[in-house]
């Protein structure tokens, strides 16, 4: 039986990663939703709130398994890290704590008045539930994402106890608040996030399109879901870049396996693509030569810290896994930003609607930010290896001394088994939503035969 | 040691998560008791409107399981991971069950057919009764005290947690939140689904005083770490003499069918309970069964007072926020549950 620490990491790695498809459509499934309620509110035209309410229905299918899924993360720190939440429980505790009861109290809370309250609340308290919301689940991802900064860039505390007594205490509640890399980080999670839930909208609204069904509503979702993305993903580059640069700063190993950059006392070339040997240590495929050096030290002439210059054992290993998971996350930051410009650019032609392959690319488009968000917390996350907190502490070490190998096995299998179920009802469910479709506030025939006459009209004369 | 109130920092910090406990228990209590019932509801419709009595507020009543979670692990890490880690096996069935009624409170209502509302009728009973079972068991486990050597590691195995003592815990909790949820129910129906509430309301009150009556002799007779402190300090015979009038008074108030006081009888019964056994521990979490000074007390497992300090002021500024949105969720959802097309 491989050992608790394998077993843990592949656990937690995938119940983590289960995690993560969710709250990122909820965050940016929040934004859609307030803004089209929004629009209701202002415009009071009908169709905005029959789109708000298929949304709704949407977001509580997303929100219900984000959090049972969530749940099991929390737990999971003192079932298989009992030693790392001894470390730092101290810090992290507080943002832990904070999370509660000032995140998930709050989406929580208004949940109930989002879906069920509809006939019960004013339209302006509903409006402002569904703020509330949205609000909640990106304050969950700041103190989340605080959290995990800290463990890779820590900040305002001291070591207290040695061996394997010894725990981390905090000494300035702000300093580790803002660690270095807690702005960036949130930043880029929650552009990251934006572009999952405008993406899943997007990519409904366009599937009616190709299929002629809805049309309206459709074109009034895809053009929320088009202005959310649009601003996310050329601000994406900017945090990521930000990104890139703390890292280079205060994780030079993890940026040296992130580029493949191997030599210290060589210039370093950024690749757009390759594959890195992690025997030899050798790196090949097609780079901008001087790229890294350029943006790490200013100057296409400058060295960069390689990975040589590190003992084995004090950097990943997974070098190819970090260098493949940066470089595609990478790719689809750029495939998004084209995407969103070429429909900004046909919307404003006026022809966007009618041009069928790019409604069909957006369709599928919704997977792309799904992987980019799972890729880069790949990155980031085994790029960081062999520590769990940077520096501190190693992953090897942070294990619960109770718990063993069988019983993770166990516990391994269940998650295998119930979350398998999980995505399969999920999807199934979804699925039968989308096809159903936004209820229509007119007699449904009457409705599909006007939008057909109408459609068949644009296809003649295309304005809209 | 830095003292608020005459309370040392760690003792506070032991009493907001007794609190959030008590919230979780008083909130989720009667979700879950619902849900442990929900079987005995043979129509469609009876189940969905005992569905709909819970539907707005579960989610917002399972988060105080999270914030108590975040708050000791926050507060006194070293239990937290000792807790968890011990309970490894119950724990992730805890989980998986949580996960189970979560969903199928969600996914019911989704198809029509009737094999489909059945199966997820099924999972969300056996979901909540394993959740509270679950729950009264490591409570159990925990009044009870559990075989722990000097560096506090677990030397027990699975079967240590079936402890009779632990199992009858257990059954005492699905009774307890089995007549909160029967009340809680009780309060919000109508007509014919009433009247059948009404009979099972009674019969949870006596399977209820049945387990209380019990289990309140076995831990007088072979807890006696539990009742030490009360030899110490007689003036705490006041809470168990409390205990008895409230559960008194729940009877009383349920065969006057004066249900929503009852339902405030049977809150206070949860937090009076939970706060005898806070007492019974005090100042340790974690009881060696194998030697008591290898058992965990709050001062040893306390996070740094500054870290006490933060959070505690999180806490101040927090918790009124959640009381006053949950209060307010509960007065727009009030009254009794009338079906419509946003149900489940
Ligand atoms: C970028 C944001 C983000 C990240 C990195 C994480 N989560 Fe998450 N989490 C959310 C964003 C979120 C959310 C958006 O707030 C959720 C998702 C489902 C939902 O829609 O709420 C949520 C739900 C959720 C819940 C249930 C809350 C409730 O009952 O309402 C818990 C306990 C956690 N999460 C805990 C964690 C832990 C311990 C994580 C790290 C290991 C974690 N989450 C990563
Ligand atoms: C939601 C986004 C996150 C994702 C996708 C993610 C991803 C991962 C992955 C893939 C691993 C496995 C690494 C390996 O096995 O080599 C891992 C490990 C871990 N991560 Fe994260 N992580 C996320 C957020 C967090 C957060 C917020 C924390 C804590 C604050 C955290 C703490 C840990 C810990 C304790 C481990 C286990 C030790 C280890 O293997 O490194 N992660 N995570
Ligand atoms: C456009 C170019 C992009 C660049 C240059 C970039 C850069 C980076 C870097 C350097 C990291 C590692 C941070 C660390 O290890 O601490 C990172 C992480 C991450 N990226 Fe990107 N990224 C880009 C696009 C995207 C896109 C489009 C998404 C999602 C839609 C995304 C989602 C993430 C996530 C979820 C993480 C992990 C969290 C974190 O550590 O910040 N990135 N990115």
């Amino acid at each position: 039986m491989p050992s608790v620490e394998i077993l843990s990491r592949i656990q937690f790695a995938f119940t983590i990663a289960f995690h993560y498809i969710y709250p990122p459509l909820s965050i940016g499934l929040g934004v859609c939703l307030v803004i089209m309620e929004g629009m209701y509110l202002r415009t009071g035209i009908k169709m905005y709130e029959d789109i708000t309410r298929f949304w709704i229905k949407i977001f509580a299918l997303i929100f219900g398994i984000g959090v049972a899924t969530g749940i099991v993360m929390e737990f999971e720190f003192g079932t298989n890290w009992a030693t790392y939440s001894r470390y730092v429980g101290d810090i992290f505790g507080s943002a832990l704590a904070a999370e509660g009861i000032f995140a998930f109290a709050l989406e929580s809370g208004f949940l109930g008045i989002l879906l069920f309250g509809w006939n019960r609340v004013s339209k302006g308290v509903h409006f402002f539930s569904t703020i509330m919301v949205a609000l909640g689940s990106i304050f969950s991802a700041l103190w989340i994402v605080i959290a995990n900064s800290w463990q890779q860039t820590p900040t305002g505390y001291v070591i207290e106890g040695e061996g394997m007594q010894a725990r981390a205490v905090i000494t300035d509640f702000w300093e580790m608040v803002f660690n270095p890399s807690s702005v960036d980080r949130f930043s880029h999670v929650i552009l990251g996030s934006f572009l999952a839930g405008s993406f899943l909208v997007m990519s409904v609204g366009a599937w009616y399109i190709v299929r002629n069904r809805f049309v309206e509503p459709a074109k009034a979702m895809f053009k929320v879901g088009l202005s959310v993305a649009a601003v996310a993903a050329l601000a994406q580059l900017f945090t990521g870049h930000r990104s890139a640069e703390y890292v280079s700063h205060y994780q030079p190993a993890k940026l040296a396996a992130m580029e493949g950059h191997w030599d210290s006392s060589a210039v370093a070339p950024m690749y757009l693509f390759g594959w890195v040997d992690n025997k030899t240590g050798k790196t090949t495929g097609l780079a901008v030569p001087g790229g890294l050096s350029f943006l790490t030290h200013g100057s296409f002439q400058a060295p960069v810290t390689g990975l040589n210059a590190f003992p084995v054992t004090e950097r990943p290993t997974a070098v190819n896994f970090v260098f493949q998971t940066y470089h595609i996350m990478v790719a689809i930051g750029m495939m998004l930003i084209a995407l969103t410009l070429a429909a900004l650019y046909f919307l404003w032609r006026k022809q966007l609607f009618n041009k069928k392959w790019l409604m069909t690319l957006f369709v599928w488009a919704v997977l792309l930010p799904q992987v980019a968000n799972q890729a880069g917390w790949y990155a980031a996350e085994v790029g960081r290896q062999p520590w769990v907190v940077y520096g501190l502490l190693r992953t090897s070490d942070a294990l619960s001394k109770d718990v063993k190998a069988n019983q993770v096995m166990f516990s391994l299998i269940l998650f295998t088994l119930v979350y398998a179920l999980l995505f399969v009802l999920f999807i199934y469910l979804l699925n039968k939503k989308i096809q159903h479709g936004p209820a229509m506030t007119h007699n449904e025939e009457e409705e599909s035969d006007e939008f057909s006459k109408r459609n068949i009209k644009q296809l003649q004369n295309p304005e809209h | 040691m830095e003292t608020i109130f005459g309370l040392d920092l760690p003792t506070l910090w032991f009493l907001v998560i007794g609190g959030l406990i008590t919230g979780y228990g008083v909130l989720d209590g009667f979700d879950l008791g619902a849900g442990a019932l929900h079987l005995f509801f043979n129509k469609e419709e009876s189940r969905r409107i005992a569905l709909n009595a819970i539907g707005p507020v579960w989610d917002g009543n399972e988060v105080w399981l999270v914030i108590a979670g975040g708050a000791l692990f926050a507060g006194f890490p070293l239990v937290y991971g000792t807790i968890l880690s011990i309970f490894y096996v119950p724990f992730m069935l805890f989980l998986v069950a949580l996960i189970f009624r979560g969903i199928s409170i969600e996914f019911r209502g989704k198809e029509p057919m009737a094999w489909w509302r059945k199966m997820w009728d099924v999972a969300y009973m056996v979901s909540s009764t394993g959740i509270t079972l679950l729950l009264g068991l490591i409570l159990g486990n925990l009044i009870h005290g559990l075989p722990m050597n000097e560096k506090h590691e677990f030397t027990g195995g699975l079967l240590t947690f079936f402890h009779p003592y632990a199992l009858l815990i257990a059954i005492t909790t699905l009774s307890l939140f089995m007549l909160h949820g029967a009340i809680y129910l009780v309060m919000k129906t109508e007509n014919r689904l009433y009247a059948k509430l009404t009979v099972l309301v009674n019969n949870c009150s006596k399977f209820f005083i049945l387990c209380f009556i019990l289990s309140s002799m076995v831990t007088l007779i072979y807890i006696p770490h539990m009742t030490e402190e009360f030899k110490e300090h007689p003036w705490l015979f006041v809470l168990p003499m409390l205990a008895v009038l409230t559960v008194l008074n729940i009877k009383r108030n349920i065969d006057a069918r004066k249900y929503f006081t009852a339902f405030v009888f049977s809150s206070c019964i949860t937090a009076i309970l939970l706060i005898l056994f806070a007492i019974g521990l005090y100042p340790n979490i974690v009881i060696s069964t194998t030697d008591p000074a290898f058992s965990i007390s709050i001062y040893e497992a306390a996070s740094s007072p500054k870290s006490l300090r933060i959070m505690l002021l999180i806490a101040a500024i927090g918790t009124p926020l959640v009381i006053s949105y949950t209060i307010f969720v509960f007065w727009t959802f009030r009254g009794k549950v009338k079906l419509n097309e946003m149900s489940y």
